[in-house]
């Protein structure tokens, strides 16, 4: 089967890489551009361990195929760190929200679209921006917290900024 | 030994430090199993059974090998022969033999140079089966008419005149059950059924493994444990251990899923027949839930007897588990003695028997049997409870083990903290919140035995005073930092100065896998022996140096002292000093410890759950849920926490959702997660948790495992409230909406 | 003599015996003294069991001490998740 030259924008950097047309943005993720950070939970878009970004968009990356991230721009946790850990990323650390971590990077990157959109999410909408996102180990309190946590902070940033 | 031997007044023991590891996972830096590559590396995939029962007549790889870029296939035909036993049961399981024993039973498998490529030849691959009768259900296995799976499995235990479908049968108790029964005022008999579930860790299994013509081979893997995965890959192939180097991937869940084989073996035949190419191979999520380790289905038969102030007087259980096509599997052994576990009954009276089906090989999950024996007892103490009008906290504290009571298996226990949970629980504002309509309240408690077992450490200083301390069983749950924590206690040096490794099969004694919540118990209890040895080691380097008695030396703050003013006056040395100098005093100081690790403690847990329950749909909230459990000592509370909190999630999806659906077909009808549904953030409340802290006495710093008894009270407790807010009882998990719907009309009707 | 409580399912490999008592200071010559006495529990003992002594359980370690008095229990060998 002839493959696909594929062009994009991966954490803010230019990529290219020839994809099978049945491979998934996560196989391309993974396997082509050495970006593993990005899981595979489950494959049918049931558990959000691959959720990255396209175009500001959440996705399952394997629910997507390689070829529709032609000419588009990619988010993976990879690239979530910019000048030192996202508050996110630091607030999962200290609230303990991760316990295998397997999950982590997937969640992380929801819940960062999450509050790129509401920045002072109830509880409620916590959970339910996260539904798509399956945690085995921690029964979700802690992940919940640290959401919590990280989004009051980044509100006081926010403010102090301004 | 005594309760105060156990140390108290910490600087680190208790402390919420970040975990070593954390930077790495949430960076997506971490590298679980799926994420190890190596030059040169093949991919692997599995030709399956889609067959429940079938004899496999003959298959043919023709087509597959003669497509480009596919480089071995391998069958039964190519493993050897002669094994016995469990390592014959673990072969067979690998691949299957003459005949494929359950839905998903691996066949064969094929290497290629792409995943899509291996995936294709698979589909090339031609199996012949001639389909033969089966049965998955636990009951139904034992019916007359039920075919007989695998003739000659009853072991020395079963006693003629059983069904050719049993494979074991147990039997203990103590008193007189029936005086017993006849001095109660209510005796109640129920049968309850619980359905298989499966661990659901969010990682599928993975392994690169690589065996050369010589027998030499690595394999790195997502393992609970290491050496299990060197031995088991080792008798299947009949290869010798020590030429077999396996190093654990970080591990993306296991809750005792992970602490045997499935496909990790067939990298490395692969990989021989590929020239000695590395091998990756990754099971999909379906192959996961079809064909790895879900824990046994149950139908348990409860009898006992209450007197009208609550006194239990006797009690009595029949329990039937399936653990799929192979013997051993199921918990049966573990579920009979954690029935009564929380209880001091005068008479007691235990049966059960272990149930072939043409099921997956059953494998440990969390507190294996426990779960299932407490949804049954619990369940039926409850009923005794709302039948006489008594609180349920009261019952289990008139009737509850304390530290002296002789545990319903036998032995008397030490020093336990169920009693400490039961008061915590009722003290709780969660147990005295006013309830609504329909909403319910349950309670239940839980045990689990725990483990200590095979473990090997090492410690070594460094040149500045920090310390490496290599452990053998993987971190899934934060021990790292808790063994980290021990550490720094024991040698009086910072957190951050002792970096904790998990190390490959070379570098230490066997240890087994972190299962049995053994992992902060008994390598926290190896770290803190081995501290101990170097520091002995360093005290008698200060005392050369000061040219005194090593005996005049003491410990602490991280540094060496005089010990008092007779042993002469010198200023502390400390354990940078120490280190800094070590090569010209005598060499590398490093500690080690290894020991197949006794005295770890029972923990015992008591859950309080309200839900409410729609009456137009059967579907149950959960509305607060409280842990309360005894972990001895937390020495890391956030994950103590999280391990309680983990613990009655998997259990409330357990008792509500989850459920293995086999087909007329035998074939799993839910193989998906959309199907198979695990609880997700929008279905769970925060989980509020009380640490409960009796020292262990047969641990330094007085850990107990605190993994699986979390996952044991919420079916009961959820099952419970339940009732407590339908009035309907439902006696076989899960409790779905269908079902309590259907129960609530029942009760109308009635 | 160490008292060995055998559970109500072993006991027809014992002539009936609910306890055995044996001469034997670790919980390896105990299981080693059972055999020798009772050849009908070989395979339980083979099959892998957990032991008790005074009211810790053991899982596989022969060189666990037993003494005169001790109350020991034979248990079903344990698997943790």
């Amino acid at each position: 089967m002839s493959r696909i030259h594929v062009t994009a924008t991966v954490n803010g950097d230019p990529v290219e890489f020839l994809a099978d047309p049945r491979e998934t943005l996560l196989d391309a993720l993974r396997n082509h551009l050495d970006l593993t950070g990005t899981k595979e939970g489950c494959g049918t878009g049931d558990c959000g361990a691959c959720s990255v970004t396209v175009d500001g968009t959440l996705v399952c990356s394997c629910l997507m195929l390689a070829a529709e991230a032609n000419g588009k721009r990619v988010e993976t946790i990879e690239g979530m760190a910019r000048d030192g850990l996202h508050p996110l990323q630091r607030k999962f650390i200290e609230h303990a929200a991760l316990q295998c971590g397997f999950c982590t990077p997937g969640i992380l990157v929801a819940a960062k679209a999450l509050l790129e959109r509401n920045p002072d999410p109830s509880e409620t909408e916590i959970r339910y921006w996260l539904a798509g996102n399956l945690c085995r180990c921690t029964g979700y309190d802690k992940i919940i917290r640290a959401v919590q946590d990280a989004a009051a902070e980044m509100r006081q940033d926010h403010r102090g900024a301004a | 030994m005594a309760r105060d031997d156990v140390k108290t007044g910490y600087k680190y023991v208790g402390t919420r430090p970040n975990r070593p590891d954390g930077l790495d996972k949430v960076t997506g830096r971490a590298r679980y199993g799926a994420d190890f590559s190596l030059p040169g590396m093949l991919h692997a995939a599995v030709v399956r059974s889609p067959h429940a029962h079938a004899r496999i007549v003959r298959i043919d790889a023709s087509k597959a090998l003669a497509l480009e870029g596919v480089k071995a296939v391998v069958t039964r035909a190519d493993l050897p022969t002669g094994l016995t036993g469990e390592d014959l049961n673990l072969q067979d399981n690998t691949l299957a033999g003459d005949r494929a024993l359950y839905d998903g039973h691996a066949v064969a498998a094929v290497a290629a140079t792409s995943p899509l490529l291996a995936q294709d030849a698979a589909r090339l691959i031609e199996v012949e089966y001639e389909v033969l009768p089966h049965v998955t259900d636990v009951d139904a296995a034992i019916a007359p008419d039920a075919p007989v799976i695998r003739p000659g499995v009853a072991d020395y235990s079963v006693p003629e005149g059983m069904h050719g479908n049993v494979a074991r049968y147990m039997e203990f108790g103590h008193g007189d059950v029936e005086a017993g029964f006849a001095a109660a005022d209510v005796v109640r008999e129920h049968t309850y059924r619980t359905e298989a579930t499966h661990q659901g860790y969010i990682e599928p299994h993975a392994a690169v493994g690589q065996l050369g013509e010589d027998g030499r081979g690595e394999m790195w893997v997502c393992t609970q444990g290491h050496w299990y995965i060197r031995r088991m890959c080792s008798a299947v192939l009949g290869i010798e251990a020590a030429n077999l180097r396996v190093t654990p991937s970080e591990i993306g869940g296991g809750f005792g899923g992970k602490t045997t084989i499935f496909m990790e073996p067939l990298t490395l035949a692969l990989s021989k027949k590929a020239g000695g190419r590395p091998v990756k191979l990754v099971m999909s999520r379906s192959e996961v839930l079809r064909a790895t380790g879900p824990t046994a289905s149950a139908s348990m038969d409860v009898k006992i007897g209450m007197k009208r102030d609550g006194t239990i007087t006797a009690g009595q259980v029949y329990f039937r588990m399936q653990g799929g096509a192979f013997p051993g599997m199921s918990p049966i052994g573990e579920a009979l003695p954690c029935a009564f576990a929380c209880y001091d009954i005068p008479a007691l009276k235990h049966e059960g028997i272990e149930i072939i089906t043409n099921r997956p090989k059953a494998a440990a999950y969390r507190a294996p049997g426990s779960p299932m024996a407490a949804f049954a007892v619990e369940s039926m103490i409850d009923e005794l409870c709302r039948e006489l009008g008594l609180d349920p906290i009261e019952v289990r504290l008139k009737n509850g083990a304390r530290n002296g009571s002789k545990s319903s298996y036998g032995p008397v226990y030490d020093v336990i903290g169920l009693q400490e949970t039961l008061e915590a629980a009722k003290a709780h504002p969660n147990y005295s919140i006013p309830l609504g309509p329909n909403q319910g309240r349950g309670v239940a408690s839980g045990f689990w035995f725990n483990h200590g077992g095979e473990t090997s450490v090492s410690l070594a200083i460094g040149e500045d005073g920090t310390a490496t301390v290599s452990i053998g069983t993987p971190d899934i749950g934060g021990s790292r930092a808790s063994i980290g924590l021990m550490v720094a206690e024991t040698l009086g040096i910072p957190y951050e100065d002792v970096r904790v490794n998990v190390v490959e099969t070379g570098a230490l004694g066997v240890n087994e896998p972190t299962h049995g919540s053994r992992a902060t118990f008994a390598s926290g209890k190896a770290a803190v022996i081995a501290a101990e040895a170097a520091i002995r080691e360093m005290c008698k380097r200060a005392a050369a140096e000061w040219g005194i008695d090593a005996d005049a030396v003491e410990w602490k703050d991280g540094a060496a002292h005089p010990a008092g003013p007779n042993a002469g006056k010198f200023p502390p040395m400390t354990i940078g000093e120490i280190g800094a100098k070590m090569g010209s005093t005598g060499g590398p100081i490093s500690g080690h410890h290894e020991v197949t690790a006794g005295g770890y403690g029972a923990s015992f847990g008591t859950h309080v759950v309200d839900v409410e329950v729609d009456p137009e749909t059967g579907r149950t909230t959960v509305l607060r849920y409280l842990v309360v459990q005894d972990a001895g000592t937390a020495i890391h509370p956030a994950y103590v926490e999280g391990q309680y909190q983990g613990g009655a999630a998997q259990g409330i999806g357990w008792a509500l959702n989850e459920e293995y659906i086999y087909g007329p077909d035998g074939r799993l009808q839910n193989p998906v997660f959309l199907d198979y549904r695990i609880p997700v953030a929008s279905d769970l409340p925060m989980i509020d948790t009380v640490i409960v802290e009796v020292p262990n006495p047969g641990h330094p710093y007085g850990v107990r495992g605190v993994g699986e008894t979390g996952i044991t009270p919420p079916l009961p407790a959820i099952a419970s409230a339940i009732a407590g807010a339908t009035g309907a009882r439902i006696r076989s998990l899960p409790c779905s909406p269908p079902k309590v719907l259907a129960a609530i009309k029942a009760l109308k009707k009635g | 003599m160490a008292k060995v409580h055998l559970w109500a399912s072993l006991r027809r490999f014992a002539d009936g015996q609910e306890v055995v008592e044996v001469e034997a200071a670790t919980v390896g010559q105990m299981l080693d003294a059972l055999e020798r006495a009772h050849p009908g529990l070989a395979p339980a003992i083979k099959a892998g069991l957990s032991v008790a002594v005074d009211g810790e359980v053991i899982a596989n370690n022969r060189a666990a001490p037993v003494k005169p008095d001790s109350e020991v229990y034979l248990l079903q060998r344990l698997k943790g998740g």
